[in-house]
């Protein structure tokens, strides 16, 4: 560190009496490093927050001025538009189905793999590429191919192709994102590697067998993990778009039973020219979006073990 | 433990191994069979598409991809080719500065409002991008950037994809504060102890923001399907998406052999990164 005199010499013509930055010009660099942030979180997040609040209740077709409308908007939702009772149901439906199915068989895996010696980092890439591959149109073509009339599902167990039927093509949708439990499988192996192996240790010196490990030990451990994955796969299942897109072939059918809720808020706003409409749309995803994650962090409460909370 | 009860132990226990890998492999069979069976329908004549059962087609039908080659609605696949690598190339350079900058400062720097930022920046991360996807569309006609690639790009290099910024504060915050106290007793300012010493040492998580902005931006489809109106600026993505709708059987083999096409750089990326990637996801979420 020969460089030191340099700087303090430095220092000594413009603020003799400090050796370090005055607090102001590190508030300064700090603003400066977070320039880009700020406006990207004022121009592309605040902004069009506000904006599309404020458009939702207006008709807006994106040429002629804004008119505003009330809450026109949300009534016509909620009372007249019986497509949009669909994608609600539709999406529920698959949040119901995608989510529990895909976060059950990762833990099923990651418990597979973690007391495994050999072969642990191979079958966690090999089940983990699917998660990356899988959000690709290519997938969600292949998808659409094996679930349609002749298709290799139709040809092993003869049901027929499933996306043209309308109760089933939205499992099909769902199967595809199950298909993707890499990801949390992924988390959960991370957290159950964190479980301090005194633990079972302990607990099998107090005579706890496997299952009682299980739900005495792991379960609890693993919490946290388990809400994180619990939060994160809800919101995102709640947004899906393209594999209900590529599966219906961009129209929601059969009978709009792939019609998530994004696919039609696609369709009010860029195909339609509803932009008052899909603003709406938007805000009533926003505000579910935000109720069923506070009532996940509410009911974490009597479910979701902390262990730092103990030790204090 | 004494000898006696491992030794006992040991024989189930090889057998419930065999029978775990055993399963494993099983499912990794199933898992795979979309992938296979992608490759196979690439390499099928026009007949043998839906026709067969087999998933090994009888003969390599090798023009599939020779049409897959030239393009969709006149536009080559070299074209699409580079129009997906700028933005994914651009996405990555935008998400790699502008995250690793906003993310030192939460890390490392004092600040007004630093507390309430941050709670900010986490909460956008569970934002649905539709709540502000209108808005944003409207900001962009008026700068006359639709069909263009400035918003697939710019919005990038203004670090809104707060999963990164987050990723990276993580990993910031891992790093011993000891070396910039040194560098700043040294006279270092914020500037240089930035780029000279943290930022090095950041490597791993800037290299799992840039794998992850790449595979996320080349599988996007919704991004690209508002802002792309001309087939000449459409990405492979959105190529794929014309064969959907002229989903006729014929064009069924080009079609899977684009798909292959398309897939081909993440399973690159993925066989070479897959360390990166898959430590990444692990860590994005738990520490801290």
């Amino acid at each position: 560190m020969t460089t030191t005199a340099i700087p303090t010499g430095e220092k000594r013509a413009t603020a003799p009496t400090t050796k370090r930055p005055s607090k102001r010009e590190r508030q300064g660099a700090a603003w400066v490093f977070l320039s880009p942030w700020v406006l990207g979180a004022t121009v592309l997040t605040l902004l069009p927050m506000a904006v599309s609040l404020y458009l939702s209740f207006t008709d807006y077709n994106l040429f002629d001025p804004p008119h505003w409308v009330g809450l026109r908007n949300y009534t016509q939702m909620f009372t007249e538009d019986p497509r949009y009772w669909r994608s609600v149901t539709t999406t529920l439906m698959y949040v119901v189905i995608a989510v529990p199915l895909q976060l059950a068989l990762a833990l099923v895996v990651a418990l597979a793999l973690k007391s495994m010696k050999r072969g642990k980092a191979f079958y966690r890439s090999a089940f983990y590429a699917p998660s990356l591959l899988g959000a690709s149109m290519s997938i969600a073509l292949v998808w659409r191919a094996v679930f349609n009339d002749g298709g290799t599902v139709d040809n092993l167990f003869g049901t027929g192709g499933w996306v043209n039927r309308p109760g089933w093509a939205l499992l099909a949708v769902a199967l595809l994102t199950v298909w993707q439990f890499g990801a949390p499988m992924v988390i959960f192996l991370a957290g159950l590697q964190q479980i301090p192996a005194e633990l079972y240790e302990a607990a099998a010196v107090d005579g706890a067998g496997t299952w009682r490990q299980f739900l005495s030990v792991t379960v609890p451990m693993l919490s946290p993990v388990l809400f994180f994955n619990l939060v994160l796969q809800t919101i995102q299942a709640f947004q899906v778009f393209t594999p209900a897109f590529a599966v219906s072939a961009g129209k929601g059918g059969p009978a709009d039973s792939t019609l998530v809720y994004t696919m039609y808020l696609y369709d009010r706003g860029f195909v339609a020219s509803h932009m008052g409409y899909a603003s709406a749309m938007a805000w009533v995803l926003l505000l579910v979006i935000g109720v069923v994650t506070a009532v996940l962090f509410r009911t974490s409460r009597s479910w979701v073990f902390y262990a730092s909370e103990g030790d204090r | 433990m004494t000898s006696i009860s491992t030794a006992a132990a040991r024989e189930p226990v090889r057998w419930g191994r065999v029978a775990l890998h055993l399963g494993c492999l099983a499912a990794l069979l199933v898992m795979l069979y979309p992938l296979a069976w992608l490759l196979a329908t690439s390499l099928k004549p026009a007949d043998e598409v839906i026709a067969s059962l087999d998933l090994l087609p009888r003969h390599l039908e090798w023009s599939n991809y020779e049409t897959a080659f030239e393009g969709v609605n006149d536009v080559s696949i070299w074209r699409l080719l580079s129009n997906s690598l700028l933005i994914a190339g651009g996405a990555v350079l935008g998400n790699v500065i502008s995250c690793s900058l906003a993310a030192y400062a939460f890390a490392r720097l004092r600040f007004r409002f630093r507390g309430p930022m941050f709670a900010f920046m986490i909460a956008t991360i569970m934002l649905p991008h539709h709540a502000i996807l209108i808005p944003q569309y409207i900001i962009f006609n008026k700068l006359g950037m639709v069909n263009t690639y400035w918003p697939l790009i710019l919005p990038k290099f203004l670090a809104t994809e707060a999963f990164f910024v987050f990723l990276i504060v993580q990993f910031m915050r891992g790093l011993p504060r000891e070396l910039e106290e040194a560098a700043r007793i040294d006279g270092c300012g914020p500037f240089r102890s930035f780029f000279q010493i943290v930022l090095p040492l950041t490597r791993p998580a800037l290299i799992t923001t840039a794998i992850f902005t790449f595979i996320w931006t080349w599988n996007d489809f919704f991004t690209q399907l508002i802002y792309l109106f001309d087939p000449d600026k459409f990405t492979l993505t959105l190529a794929l998406r014309s064969f959907v709708d002229a989903s006729s059987q014929s064009a069924f083999g080009p079609m899977f052999a684009m798909s292959v096409i398309a897939l081909l750089p993440i399973v690159l990326f993925f066989l070479a990164f897959q360390r990166f990637l898959v430590e990444g996801m692990a860590s994005s979420g738990l520490k801290g």
